[in-house]
């Protein structure tokens, strides 16, 4: 991500941005000598700081705030499930085999992530960034079993797949509010495709536990769980701005191929359906 | 190498052109048998003007990235690129190719055939020609080669269509580009997972503090993707 990408932007919204951030260019310049100083570590803290100076905490244009917000909420319960999932008590039941082994290798480094994305849209849209809720409901209102349960390993990776699944489709339904908003697209866009890395590999470690599954998206709900329905509600679609994909211009390309080169949208409302059911809002 | 992709355009020019005259009995009237190699013939030059783009640049595409039409033909030249790779790879697998490896290999080809066509037939008489790309540095015979070539491309796709997203203007056109990238991004994490596992979304692509995967904006990619095409590619208005 570039913050002068993000400046710029902001500019176009807001031609004072500069003169916002105190008290003029002179301390933007002192800014950014700072921060080839500071650590990388330090650049999320930084960065949200520098914004909540320059806007208080409501002059963020509101719907990009609103997207963002939006964002932040999913990102809290993503990493609340695989900080849960990681715990010694109460977490996934990871097995004692070489493939669990590896398999909680990768939920720590998606767990590293979700946390990542929440310090980072934390700080980008300052103090009043919505707050992770105390508990959610990981049976989603009991449509699955508890997925922390000792022998429901399967369970955990379904309901995971089923996360990460809505969590590419949730960045892909906000991307065109934030169309001409430059760099807050871009970050929305680079956690976008990470969101798609992870569900790659949920579902490919999925496979790696005996459940017939690509990485890619195949028809509709190819999760095994009827209840998951709602997640890959239109993923079945092969027609793409109005062009149909299956045999396009006499290529082999089957109904198969033409869903999974294509992954499709949420909205707001179908993404809110979907992690209401985990006690998000 | 042989570019596919042309070859596969150009048969099915021939195709038309061979049957179009059936349709229309009295063009066969006038002008016979014979037309049809004339008309051959013709579809050759009408093959080498579209090289040059209208543009002046001959021997070359370009893309110009005024509008929308320069950033989704920019895709369309990328994804030209990888259609070509998977096609050779799944024709020529490498040796002792497992069944799922080229299964897999065999969906992807079709995934990135499916999106070049697609903006072949989204951007019409707009559409860059067919692209001819050099593969002389890749050993189809070798995983290891074909695997890092894979995961270079992907990662790059991925990172092209995410440096690219700030450049479209259209709505519609960011949600296409957003429902192609995330393929992209499985089959990178897949192809990653292959050569190493857990390696989906390591610190080659996703940076460590912010979780936030890699943006390349066009010349960067270009510069990468350039070292597997001979046709030339011009880029202007960026």
């Amino acid at each position: 991500m570039n913050i002068v990408d993000i400046l710029e932007e902001i500019e176009k919204v807001d031609g004072e941005v500069y003169e916002r951030f105190s008290p003029r260019r002179a301390a933007m310049k002192q800014f950014f000598n700072v921060g080839k100083k500071i650590s990388l570590a330090a650049v999320p803290l930084a960065l949200g700081s520098m914004f909540n100076k320059a806007y208080g905490q409501s002059t963020l244009p509101a719907n990009v705030k609103a997207v963002l917000q939006f964002a932040l909420t999913l990102e809290h319960f993503e990493a609340a499930f695989y900080t849960q999932a990681l715990k010694a008590t109460g977490g996934a039941d990871f097995s004692g085999s070489t493939q669990a082994t590896l398999d909680k290798a990768a939920i720590g480094i998606i767990s590293a992530h979700e946390t990542a994305h929440v310090n980072f849209l934390k700080g980008v849209i300052g103090a009043d960034a919505v707050a992770a809720k105390a508990s959610y409901d990981w049976t989603a209102s009991g449509n699955f079993p508890n997925p922390f349960a000792t022998g429901n390993y399967g369970v955990f990776l379904a309901v995971a797949q089923a996360l990460e699944d809505t969590g590419v489709r949730a960045y892909k339904g906000q991307a065109p509010a934030l169309v001409g908003q430059g760099g807050v697209l871009e970050a929305a866009l680079n956690i976008h495709s990470v969101e798609a890395r992870h569900a790659a590999k949920i579902r490919y470690m999925r496979n790696q536990n005996g459940f017939s599954i690509k990485p890619w998206i195949t028809g509709g709900n190819d999760s095994g769980v009827a209840n998951a329905a709602a997640v890959y509600a239109g993923e079945e679609n092969v027609i793409q701005a109005g062009i149909t994909i299956t045999g396009i211009n006499g290529t082999p390309v089957n109904v198969n191929a033409a869903t999974e080169s294509f992954d499709e949208p949420l909205t707001t409302d179908q993404v809110l359906a979907i992690v209401k059911l985990f006690g998000v809002s | 190498m042989k570019n596919l992709h042309d070859e596969k355009e150009v048969l099915q020019e021939e195709r038309s052109i061979l049957t179009a005259p059936l349709q229309r009995r009295s063009f066969l009237q006038f002008a016979g048998a014979g037309a049809a190699g004339i008309a051959l013939i013709a579809a050759g030059c009408k093959k080498d003007k579209h090289i040059d783009d209208g543009a002046g640049n001959m021997g070359g595409v370009t893309l110009d990235f005024k509008d929308d039409l320069g950033v989704l033909n920019y895709a369309y030249a990328l994804e030209q690129l990888e259609a070509a790779f998977y096609i050779q790879v799944a024709a020529t697998p490498y040796a002792n190719i497992s069944a799922p490896e080229l299964a897999y290999f065999k969906d992807i080809q079709f995934h990135e055939i499916a999106h070049r066509e697609f903006f072949k037939n989204a951007l019409g008489q707009a559409a860059i020609a067919g692209l001819e790309v050099d593969f002389s540095k890749i050993n189809f015979a070798d995983r290891t080669s074909v695997l890092g070539t894979a995961k270079a491309f992907e990662d790059l796709g991925v990172s092209a269509y995410n440096g690219a997203g700030k450049l479209l203007k259209s709505t519609a056109y960011l949600t296409l580009a957003g429902k192609i990238v995330s393929v992209e991004a499985r089959h990178a994490a897949y192809i990653r997972e292959l050569i190493s596992p857990n390696s989906f979304s390591n610190v080659e692509v996703v940076d460590a503090v912010n979780g936030l995967d890699k943006s390349r904006d066009p010349k960067a990619v270009l510069a990468i993707a350039g070292g597997f095409v001979k046709t030339k590619i011009n880029v202007i208005n960026l």
